[in-house]
């Protein structure tokens, strides 16, 4: 687990965003070079991972987070300026520059695919493989033949990696990079997203995702419907955010109870429930 | 699996046209919608949940003496809790609503959306934050500050702080006692021309986020760099806690002037109430105190309703700024509306109303701002007030310094 996402996403985004503006770099090339850089910045954090676990090591990248987030604040050659905030152009394809929320909707979408198609695959292969024996024991992974202080690195170098990226991206959609797009929260969001979706599955991250941002918003549209049947307007305007922190809480320990291993195993359950149904197998 | 994620692609492209297709949802006749995020959760909610009301309590205000033009005003609002994905999906729904001016909240904020307030022609607000760079009209024909921003803010400081020192700054030592994120940096480059244009020492004091822990800073500026006077620029609980301490090691108040975000009743009462912080000075982009015209007519509408005045009004300085935001978008609707007067406005005709303020003070509530094409910032008026006998007191009129220092400053952030 890191608590360390949101700093790597700032240094895919600086790194893009200073290529770009710096070299004129299209976006392809600063998209693969801010993953790149992430990757390369993540596995530097992923060091102490070698000599500890679990809950320390999760400290250990929020360290990473606030050096990293205190040095792109304070290293005006990265950030830019005193206002940490880098401009840069739209992306374009060819002639066509895009700018729409649609454009942008499919172009992120894009690279959605791709980075779920890769890591759905990269769990089939020797690597994920032994990913997943480290997981589970590492020294029993060790014992038959992995090269332990290789994989860590590499497990951390590659969720940097898709961080990085995502932080390109981000950079690309808003049209510009600053570094209180990444703060610790942002990092804890991720985290509360796979906690949500289920650990050690794509598709619990997806639905913890899709949980995550689009629940707040579902709430609210909720709530400015029926809010009025209950309360006056001024007062509706008030309860909306809190209201909506308060579901949003309360949402999340209802499923954390009713299925501690995520909806990612809620969903399979349901599933298999009706591949059979009406019987009970 | 292959099967599963052909299902799954197709979900998302069926739910990406459907968005599109909301997207052309049209508008009601003849409304004219605002909109507004707010902040009434997060980090900084001391702000939202006053400066809100006040921003919807005067768009009702219009809206019972007819609406502008004869066209109702609706703000829309939407909660961000000072993050900035929110931020962004709070504009996007502005934007498919038709708002024709967004009232922005927040420094990230505006930086996020600044590329989109561009390309899709609608101007948004940021006073008293956000990039000061912002007040250039034609490198940011869609960002409106329309208060002063942090350099000009700086230049009131010094300004002030040379009056106080009998008119001459030379060998002094000012301490800047700031949070440190980019808004909190932003005027250092304004601080640092003046101390060597006025022969002052500045020295900085950067109190990390979340601003709650100042201690040794204090101690620092009162006891080992002894400042002749402090200017603070502190955010959200940090005034507060900027007050007790600088009381606690013994520094007088009456040497303090804190930017517009810590000059707050919210501050003040955190810090441990009026008395307290006896002497400290404050400044302002919007007229403090319940005396004005404006405010009676709010007062006035609730009282037709039968209903009490709401509480916020009581704190004066986030409320009258929600009134001074929501009544320069007002005035900028309504100049756009005397254009076209067919009522079929956009972001761009809004743009062009915000350009033709002129002196529109509210009865002294607002400053007298000009708002032009090339100048965003309306002249970067403030007014410091002092706490003093249990409540804020006025100490200087709207005033402006060093303006020439300021725009060189938003010409060279031009050029980059």
């Amino acid at each position: 687990m890191s608590i360390g996402h949101g700093a790597f996403m700032s240094v895919g985004a600086y790194t893009a965003a200073n290529l770009a503006n710096r070299l004129g770099a299209p976006w392809p090339v600063t998209l693969l070079a801010g993953g790149l850089m992430a990757a390369l910045i993540g596995a530097i954090v992923g060091i102490p991972s070698l000599r500890i676990k679990g809950l320390y090591l999760a400290i250990a990248t929020l360290a990473g987070q606030l050096i990293i987030e205190w040095t792109i604040n304070h290293v005006t050659f990265i950030s830019g300026g005193v206002q940490a905030s880098i401009e840069v152009a739209r992306p374009r394809l060819g002639s066509y520059v895009l700018s729409s929320q649609r454009d942008m909707y499919y172009f992120l979408l894009f690279f959605v695919v791709v980075a779920i198609v890769g890591t759905l695959n990269l769990m089939r292969t020797r690597v994920g493989r032994a990913f997943i024996a480290i997981r589970d024991q590492d020294i029993a992974a060790e014992i038959i033949g992995i090269n332990i202080f290789r994989y860590k690195l590499l497990a951390f170098a590659i969720s940097s990696f898709y961080a990085g990226v995502t932080g390109v991206l981000y950079t690309y959609f808003l049209g510009i990079a600053n570094y209180e797009q990444f703060q610790i929260g942002v990092s804890i969001d991720y985290l509360a997203m796979i906690i949500i979706g289920g650990l050690g599955s794509v598709l619990g991250s997806i639905f913890g995702a899709i949980f995550v941002t689009l629940l707040p918003i579902v709430i609210r549209y909720a709530m400015e419907a029926f809010g009025g049947v209950f309360f006056e307007p001024q007062t509706v305007l008030n309860l909306i955010p809190n209201l909506r922190l308060m579901l949003f809480g309360a949402l999340i320990i209802f499923f954390l109870i009713v299925e501690p291993e995520g909806l990612n195993r809620l969903w399979r359950n349901i599933r298999s429930y009706f591949r059979v149904w009406p019987f009970a197998y | 699996m292959r099967r599963r994620l052909a299902i799954l692609t197709a979900l998302v492209l069926v739910a990406g046209s459907v968005l599109a297709a909301v997207s052309v949802f049209a508008q009601s006749k003849g409304e004219i919608v605002i909109g507004l995020q707010c902040d009434r959760t997060g980090a900084t909610q001391i702000v939202g949940t006053v400066l809100c009301p006040g921003f919807h309590d005067y768009i009702a205000l219009v809206n019972s003496k007819g609406g502008v033009e004869g066209h109702p005003i609706r703000a829309i609002e939407i909660d961000h809790e000072y993050k900035v994905p929110p931020g962004v999906e709070s504009y996007e729904r502005h934007k498919k609503e038709g708002a024709v001016t967004i009232a922005v909240y927040g420094t990230p904020h505006i930086y996020a959306l600044a590329a989109k307030l561009t390309e899709d022609r609608i101007p948004g607000t940021s006073p008293g934050f956000g990039s000061a760079a912002a007040a250039d009209g034609q490198r940011y024909p869609y960002i409106f500050p329309i208060a002063a921003t942090y350099w000009s803010q700086g230049a009131a400081a010094v300004d002030f702080v040379k009056k106080q020192m009998n008119g001459s700054l030379k060998g002094k030592k000012i301490a800047y006692l700031f949070y440190d994120n980019p808004a909190g940096r932003e005027p250092i480059e304004v601080l640092e021309d003046l101390a060597t244009i006025e022969g002052f020492q500045l020295k900085t004091f950067a109190v990390p986020p979340p601003g709650v822990e100042m201690g040794a800073q204090v101690l620092d500026i009162a006891q080992r760099f002894k400042a002749d006077f402090v200017i603070a620029h502190l955010f959200g609980g940090a005034p507060s806690v900027s007050i007790k301490e600088l009381k606690r090691v013994g520094y007088p108040l009456r040497k303090v002037v804190s930017f517009v975000w810590g000059a707050a009743e919210a501050n003040i009462d955190g810090a441990g109430g009026f008395a307290v912080a006896e002497g400290y000075y404050a400044m302002q982009f919007a007229g403090v105190g319940k005396d004005y015209p404006v405010l009676n007519e709010i007062r006035e509408m609730y009282k037709k309703q039968g209903k009490p005045a709401p509480k916020e009004m009581d704190s004066t300085v986030f409320y009258n700024r929600g009134v001074l935001i929501g009544a320069l978008h007002v005035e900028a609707i309504r100049n756009a509306l005397k254009a076209k007067p067919d009522g079929k406005i956009t972001g761009e005709d809004a743009k062009k109303g915000f350009e033709k303020i002129n002196n529109f003070t509210l009865g002294g509530l607002v400053p007298p701002l000009k708002i032009t094409s090339t100048d965003h910032e309306g002249g970067g008026l403030v007014q410091i007030w002092q706490v003093k006998g249990g409540k804020f007191e006025k100490v200087t009129d709207w005033y402006a310094a060093y303006q020439n220092v300021v725009a060189k400053h938003i010409k060279e952030a031009g050029k980059k």
